[in-house]
C-alpha cells in the first residue's frame, strides 16, 4: 500500500504526513508537484503549508502543478485524496471538492488544539472512526473559513457532503461549522485541522489524527 | 488590461468590515460599506485575444466559486 506525500514550494507539514502514514502502517511515496509522475501510489495526501507562497489566492496556483492535473484525473478514477489544510484549498481550487476556503473572520491566524464531529464514517479517509464520534487534533490556519453560496450549501448539507465539523466552538467563521467536505463518491476528501499532527502521544495533544491515515488502507484493499 | 476581482455579495468579506470598522473611528460616517479586492494590471502584447484574456480572468485571477470578476480592456 503506497501513499503519496505531494510536496510544494512553501509546503510544511509534508514530513508529518509522511510520518503519519508510516505510523498507520502504509508506505510513504514522496511525490514533486513538478514532475508528471505519481509514482504508482495507491492513494495521495496534499499535506498543509503556503504553497507558491498563497500568493494569489490559497491553493490557487498549487491547484495548475503538473503532477496535481494528474492527481485530479486519478481521482476522478476513485483513487483516494485527502487534502489537509492548504492541500483541502488545493482541492478546492481544483475543482475536486465543492466550495472555498477564504480568511478567517476574525481574521487572525488561529492555533488551538481543536474538538470535531465525525459526520461521515464512511468515505476512504473515515472509515476508522464512528459517526458521531468527536476526537481532537490541532487546527492552525488564516485562512480556513469554508464558504459556499447558499444554494450551493444547503445541497451539499442536504447530500451528506459535510464529513467533518467543528464542535465547542468554531475557529475561522466557516459556515456551518464546516471542517471537512467530501466528494460525492467518498474518494476525496478535504480537511482544515490536521491529523497528522496528532499522530503520537509525545507531539500531540491526542492520537486520534491516525484513524484518517488507517482508514484509507481498508478503502483501498476494499476497492 | 485591467482584471478587477471582488468576492460575491453573498460571501462576507472580514477585510472590507475592517476597513469600514478603521472608517468609523474616524468619523467617516458616510461611508457605509466597503468591499475590498484585487486588481490586476496585464501587459499585453499586439491585438488583445479577448476570448483568452477572459478565459485567464475567470480561470486563474478569479475563483468563480467566490469571487466576481470584471475585464477592462484597453480602448484606444
Amino acid at each position: 500500500m503506497r501513499i503519496g506525500v505531494i510536496t510544494f514550494p512553501g509546503s510544511l507539514d509534508d514530513v508529518d504526513a509522511v510520518r503519519a502514514v508510516r505510523l498507520a502502517g502504509a508506505e510513504p511515496v514522496a511525490l514533486w508537484h513538478a514532475d508528471h509522475d505519481l509514482r504508482d501510489v495507491d492513494a495521495v495526501v496534499l499535506p498543509g503549508g503556503f504553497s507558491y507562497g498563497d500568493y494569489l489566492r490559497a491553493g490557487a496556483i498549487a491547484a495548475r502543478a503538473p503532477l496535481v492535473q494528474d492527481v485530479v484525473d486519478r481521482a476522478r478514477q476513485g483513487m483516494p485524496v485527502l487534502g489537509i489544510c492548504n492541500g483541502f484549498q488545493v482541492l478546492c481550487e481544483a475543482g475536486l471538492l465543492p466550495g472555498a476556503l477564504t480568511r478567517n473572520s476574525h481574521l487572525h491566524f488561529r492555533n488551538r488544539d481543536q474538538q470535531l464531529r465525525i459526520e461521515r464514517a464512511d468515505t476512504a479517509w473515515t472509515g476508522s472512526y464512528a459517526e458521531g464520534q468527536t476526537i481532537v487534533v490541532p487546527v492552525k490556519n488564516g485562512e480556513g473559513r469554508y464558504v459556499a453560496a447558499p444554494a450551493e450549501l444547503e445541497r451539499l448539507e442536504g447530500e451528506g457532503r459535510v464529513a467533518v465539523r467543528y464542535v465547542g466552538g468554531n475557529p475561522n467563521g466557516s459556515l456551518r461549522d464546516v471542517a471537512g467536505v467530501t466528494s460525492d463518491d467518498g474518494r476525496v476528501v478535504g480537511l482544515m485541522p490536521h491529523p497528522e499532527h496528532a499522530v503520537e502521544d509525545l507531539t500531540g495533544p491526542s492520537t486520534d489524527g491516525l484513524g484518517f491515515f488507517t482508514s484509507v488502507l481498508t478503502a483501498v484493499v476494499g476497492a | 488590461m485591467v482584471v478587477d476581482v471582488v468576492l460575491k455579495p453573498e460571501i462576507s468579506d472580514p477585510q472590507g468590515q475592517a476597513v469600514l470598522g478603521a472608517l468609523g473611528r474616524l468619523g467617516h460616517t458616510q461611508v457605509t460599506g466597503v468591499r475590498q479586492g484585487k486588481h490586476f494590471v496585464l501587459d499585453v502584447e499586439g491585438t488583445p485575444d479577448e476570448a483568452e484574456l477572459q478565459q485567464i480572468a475567470e480561470t486563474l485571477l478569479a475563483n468563480p466559486v467566490i469571487e466576481d470578476v470584471e475585464l477592462h480592456l484597453p480602448t484606444d
